[in-house]
C-alpha cells in the first residue's frame, strides 16, 4: 500500500472483522467507507487474514457495484434508473446528467466533485424521479431541481 | 405557539423536503414530533397539527407555505389551501384496511412505550407463553404466505426449520427490497421498525434459532439509521438479547448490509452475501430451511411476512385468516408508483381489482395523460393492458393471466411509454444485475438486448421475434432462479399486449 493511512484503516478493519462470520463483506465496506475506496494493495493482506484467495477477495469486490477500487469523486450521485422513475421521466433526467456534467455513468467530472452512477431503486418510486447524493435521497427531481443539486456538489470544499 | 404536532422524517417525506420544512417550523417555536409516514406519500410532507385533540392534516407542506400555515392555525386552519380534515378522514387512507401498517405514521418510529402502547409486543408475550409447535401452527393456521414475492406458506417453511434438527440455526429477513416500485418493506423498518424485531424474536421461538440477521440493501440509509437505533434500544429494554422479558430464552440480531447487487434480494443468492462471498444463486435443493446460513437450518422470510407473525401472534391465526380470499389470506400491501397522482402504500384484503387501485386510490396519473400500462409485481413482473385490469389482485388470479403479484408494487406507465423500450430495459437490467451462475440468464439476457434492437430496426422482423421467442423460453426453463427465469414475464407482455410498438 503506498500511504500509511491507507494501510492502517485496511488493518483496522481487518482486526474488527477478521472472527465475524461472514465479515468479509462488512470489512471491504468499512475499508471503503474511510478510505473512499478499496486500494488493490489491499487484497493480499485480507485474504490472508480471512483464509481466503486474492481471487476470492477480488471475486467479491467486482461482484458488487457498490465498491470501487480506485478513488471516486468528492460526492456519489446516483441516478434511479429503474421502472417507477422511467415512468416519471428518468430516462430524459439521466441524459441531462450525462450532458450536464459531461460525464457518463461510472466516470468522474474532471473537477473531481461529482462521480455519477446508475442506481437501481432508491425505494422513492412514488415521489420520482429519484437521486441519491451520499446518503440524501431527493424526490421530484426535474432539470431545474437537478442542475441545483450537482451546482451544490460542485462548490469548493469550505475547509 | 404552542402546537403539537408531526411531519414524518422517512425517506420519501425527507426526499421532497421534510427536513427543510421542520427546521422551518422549529425555529417557529412549534413543538415537533417527527413520526413515521403513513404511506399516503402524493400529500408529503404531510404535516399533523393536534387541533382541539383531533389530528388535522395539511399537505404537502413547502417551506414557503409555513407563514401562511402558522397564521392559519391561530385563526381559520379549515381555510388554508393545504387543509386535508382529519387524517384519519382523509378517504384514500380511511378506505384502506391497515394491519401490518397500522401504526405507521402515528408516532416516533423508535419510541418504544409508543409501540406497546398499540398492541405491540403483545404477539412475543404471548409466543412466550407457547411451545415452539404451538407458534408454528398458530402461523400455518392463519394461512399466511410468504411477502417477498413467491407467496411460500409460511407455516410449512417454520416447521420444516423447526424440525431440523441442529445446534445453531438461524432467522434471516431479506430486506433487500430491490424491485422498482417497492417500498413497503422500507416504510415498515422506517415507521414500525419494532414491528420487524418483534415478528422476528417469535420466529426465532419458534424455529428454535437463537441468532437473526437483517439483510438490508446499501440503497437505504435512513432505514439503516433507524433500524441501528431500534436495535439497541430493544436490547437496552431486554426485547432482545439473552434473557427476553425475563424468560430465560435468547434471540439476538446482527444489521448487515447489502453492497448494491438485486440479485441478493434471491433468498440463497443473500445467504452467499450473508456468509461474505459475491452473491451467487445455489442450487435449490437443499432448501435453506434445511441448509441455509452456514450450512445451518435457516428461516428466510422477507421483512413484511416476519412483520406479519407478530400481528399473527397477537391477533390469533383466526383473526388473520379471516381476511381475504380464497388461497390469499390477510392483507394485501400495495405500493402505487410511477406515473400515479396519488401513489403511496395502499394495504386492503386481497380480492381489489387493479382498475378500483389505479382509478379510486390512484386518481389516474400524474401527468393527467391516459394511462396506458402497468406493470405490476417489480422488474419481473407483466405489463397489463387496460383489458387485464379488471383481474382481481391475488396470487392465483394474476398467475392466471400470465402475470404475477409479487412484492406488491404496482407501477403506472401513461401514453408516452415505448414498451419496445420497457422490454429491452428489461433484458438490460438482468444483464447488469445477473449473478452470472446460470448460461440462460447470464448470456440470454444479453443476446435478447441485441435481438429486440434488431427487432425494433426492422431487420428480419418475423425471424428476430421467433428467435426472441425462443430465448424467453429458454431463459424461462433454463435458468437457475427467478431472475433469467422471470425476465421473459415483461418482454413477453410488453409484446403481446403491446405489439404495435414493436415496428
Amino acid at each position: 500500500m503506498s500511504l500509511p493511512v491507507e494501510s492502517d484503516a485496511v488493518a483496522a478493519a481487518i482486526q474488527r472483522w477478521e472472527n465475524e462470520p461472514g465479515g468479509l463483506l462488512p470489512l471491504l465496506q468499512e475499508v471503503q467507507a474511510t478510505l473512499g475506496f478499496i486500494p488493490p494493495e489491499a487484497v493480499p493482506g485480507i485474504a490472508t487474514a480471512f483464509n481466503l484467495s486474492r481471487a476470492e477477495v477480488h471475486g467479491v469486490i467486482s461482484f458488487y457495484h457498490d465498491f470501487r477500487t480506485s478513488p471516486g469523486g468528492r460526492h456519489r450521485v446516483q441516478i434511479c434508473r429503474a421502472e417507477a422513475c422511467q415512468a416519471v421521466g428518468a430516462r430524459a433526467l439521466e441524459r441531462h446528467a450525462t450532458t450536464l456534467l459531461g460525464a457518463g455513468f461510472g466516470d468522474t467530472t474532471d473537477d473531481g466533485a461529482i462521480t455519477l452512477e446508475p442506481v437501481y431503486c432508491l425505494g422513492n418510486c412514488a415521489c420520482g424521479p429519484s437521486v441519491r447524493i451520499d446518503d440524501c435521497i431527493h424526490g421530484r427531481v426535474n432539470g431545474d431541481r437537478l442542475e441545483a443539486l450537482l451546482a451544490a456538489c460542485r462548490q469548493p470544499e469550505v475547509s | 405557539m404552542n402546537v403539537e404536532a408531526w411531519l414524518p422524517r422517512d425517506t420519501s417525506a425527507v426526499a421532497v423536503g421534510a427536513d427543510a420544512v421542520a427546521d422551518a417550523l422549529l425555529k417557529a417555536g412549534v413543538e415537533l414530533m417527527r413520526n413515521g409516514s403513513r404511506g399516503a406519500f402524493w400529500l408529503e410532507p404531510l404535516l399533523e397539527v393536534d387541533l382541539g385533540g383531533e389530528r388535522i392534516g395539511f399537505g404537502p407542506v413547502t417551506v414557503a407555505d409555513v407563514p401562511d400555515l402558522l397564521a392559519a392555525l391561530k385563526s381559520e386552519p379549515a381555510s388554508h389551501p393545504l387543509y386535508l380534515g382529519p387524517v384519519d378522514a382523509i378517504p384514500w387512507l380511511a378506505s384502506q384496511q391497515r394491519l401490518t401498517f397500522r401504526r405507521s405514521g402515528l408516532g416516533d418510529p423508535l419510541c418504544l412505550d409508543h409501540y406497546r402502547q398499540l398492541g405491540g409486543y403483545a404477539g412475543l408475550e404471548r409466543a412466550l407463553d407457547l411451545s415452539p409447535q404451538e407458534i408454528v401452527a398458530e402461523v400455518t393456521a392463519s394461512g399466511l404466505r410468504g411477502r417477498g414475492g413467491a407467496a411460500f406458506p409460511a407455516g410449512t417453511k417454520w416447521q420444516t426449520v423447526l424440525d431440523a434438527p441442529a445446534a445453531q440455526k438461524y432467522v434471516v429477513c431479506n430486506a433487500d427490497e430491490g424491485d422498482s416500485g417497492t417500498f413497503a418493506d422500507r416504510l415498515l423498518m422506517e415507521s414500525d421498525p419494532y414491528q420487524l424485531l418483534e415478528g422476528m424474536a417469535i420466529a426465532g421461538l419458534a424455529v428454535g434459532a437463537t441468532a437473526g440477521y437483517i439483510y438490508l440493501r446499501s440503497e437505504y440509509p435512513l432505514a439503516q439509521r433507524v433500524l441501528e437505533s431500534a436495535i439497541e434500544r430493544a436490547r437496552a429494554a431486554k426485547l432482545l438479547g439473552a434473557d427476553i422479558l425475563v424468560s430465560g430464552r435468547t434471540f439476538d440480531i446482527t444489521l448487515r448490509l447489502g453492497a448494491g447487487a438485486y440479485i441478493c434480494g434471491e433468498e440463497t443468492s443473500l445467504l452467499d452475501s450473508l456468509e461474505g462471498k459475491r452473491g451467487m444463486v445455489r442450487v435449490k435443493p437443499p432448501l435453506p430451511a434445511v441448509q441455509g446460513l452456514f450450512g445451518q437450518p435457516t428461516l428466510v422470510h422477507n421483512v413484511l411476512t416476519l412483520a406479519a407473525a407478530s400481528a399473527v401472534l397477537a391477533e390469533g391465526a383466526a383473526g388473520y385468516q379471516a381476511l381475504g380470499t380464497g388461497r390469499s389470506r390477510g392483507t394485501l400491501t400495495l405500493q402505487l408508483a410511477g406515473n400515479i397522482r396519488r401513489g403511496g402504500l395502499v394495504e386492503v384484503p386481497f380480492g381489489i381489482s387493479l382498475r378500483q387501485v389505479l382509478e379510486e386510490f390512484g386518481g389516474g396519473s400524474l401527468s393527467g395523460r391516459p394511462i396506458r400500462a402497468v406493470q405490476v409485481g417489480g422488474p419481473l413482473g407483466a405489463y397489463l393492458p387496460e383489458s387485464l385490469w379488471d383481474t382481481p389482485l391475488d396470487y392465483e388470479a394474476l398467475a392466471g393471466v400470465g402475470a404475477l403479484l409479487g412484492h406488491g408494487g404496482v407501477v403506472v406507465f401513461d401514453d408516452t411509454v415505448d414498451m419496445a423500450q420497457q422490454a429491452r430495459f428489461a433484458m438490460e437490467f438482468c444483464a447488469v444485475e445477473s449473478c452470472g451462475k446460470c448460461t440462460p440468464c447470464r448470456i440470454g439476457s444479453t443476446r435478447g438486448v441485441e435481438v429486440i434492437d434488431r427487432v425494433v430496426a426492422g431487420e428480419q422482423h418475423e425471424a428476430n421475434l421467433a428467435l426472441l421467442e425462443d430465448l424467453c423460453d429458454t431463459m424461462e426453463h433454463g435458468s437457475l432462479c427467478a431472475m433469467g427465469g422471470l425476465t421473459p414475464n415483461p418482454v413477453r407482455s410488453a409484446l403481446e399486449h403491446f405489439t404495435e410498438d414493436f415496428g
